[in-house]
């Protein structure tokens, strides 16, 4: 087995019951993944879909599903600048801590020099505070990429 | 929120997370070759930094491997840095790293 090549951890003051349903329900990844919402049966094989706003965004396949303790599946982007042709594997394991949640995430089998790589460094720190934040308080985090432009508070120039 | 304030009061500890940004998933062994500590000052620090959930280890067989976690520094950023705030930290931010750098 590979080196995993990113190890994402944080705790959450939840149940993994709860955790596993979130990471796992198209409407609580819609609100805390940026609009990204996941459909899949979660049978191992089958698709895994991310669509934002009608758009396929991740695609992927089931690869372990032991509900609430670990989850996996390959992980394909399609959104800017990927095509889809990058594939790379996510295990999501969980384990109960007292009153809280334990959540590592990792990353691994990249292709060389993968494109996808410098963009899983920015993503994935986000989408988990927003997770975290989700689950304890029922906010959710903002994205700065997807921010319009046009909806800025226009800068105030010094005179 | 006060173990990631202490463990990163501490120029060995930051040292040892760059080394990791700049290598993920090492191992003690690897991390002690360049450094000017004893082994024993980097397992202590290591175990510091792992308390603060600044440094996430993976098991992989006999060996521990190390890797940065940048979530409680994320949720940091997240508390005290507004939503319009960022855009212009940022600009600050490659401001400055352009001007040092010439």
């Amino acid at each position: 087995m590979s080196k995993p090549s990113f190890v994402y951890v944080t705790y959450i003051a939840s149940t993994p019951e709860k955790v596993f349903k979130a990471l796992t329900s198209t409407e609580a990844t819609e609100k805390y993944w940026f609009g990204h919402a996941v459909t899949s049966d979660w049978k191992v094989g089958s698709p895994v879909k991310f669509h934002r706003e009608g758009k396929l965004t991740l695609g992927g396949q089931v690869l372990e599903n032991d509900p609430p303790r670990r989850l996996s599946y390959t992980f394909r982007p399609y959104h800017e600048p990927h095509n889809g042709t990058d594939t790379s594997r996510v295990v999501m394991d969980l384990e109960q801590q007292r009153d809280q949640v334990k959540l590592t995430v990792t990353h691994d089998d990249f292709a060389p020099d993968s494109p996808v790589f410098a963009s899983i460094s920015n993503g994935w720190p986000l989408v988990l505070s927003s997770l975290k934040s989700y689950l304890e308080t029922n906010h959710v985090l903002w994205a700065p990429w997807y921010e319009d432009k046009a909806k800025q508070e226009p800068e105030k120039v010094a005179s | 929120m006060d173990a990631v304030f202490k463990a990163l009061a501490d120029v060995s500890r930051r040292e040892l997370l760059d080394r990791l940004r700049a290598e993920n998933g090492q191992t003690l062994g690897e991390l002690c070759e360049r450094l000017d500590m004893t082994r024993q000052a980097v397992s202590k620090h290591l175990g510091l930094l792992e308390e603060a959930n600044l440094v996430a280890t993976v098991k992989r067989g006999r060996e521990k491997l190390h890797y940065l976690n940048p979530l409680p520094i994320h949720e940091i950023a997240e508390r005290w840095i507004g939503k319009f705030e960022s855009q212009r930290l940022q600009a600050l931010s490659d401001m400055k790293r352009a001007l040092e750098t010439k």
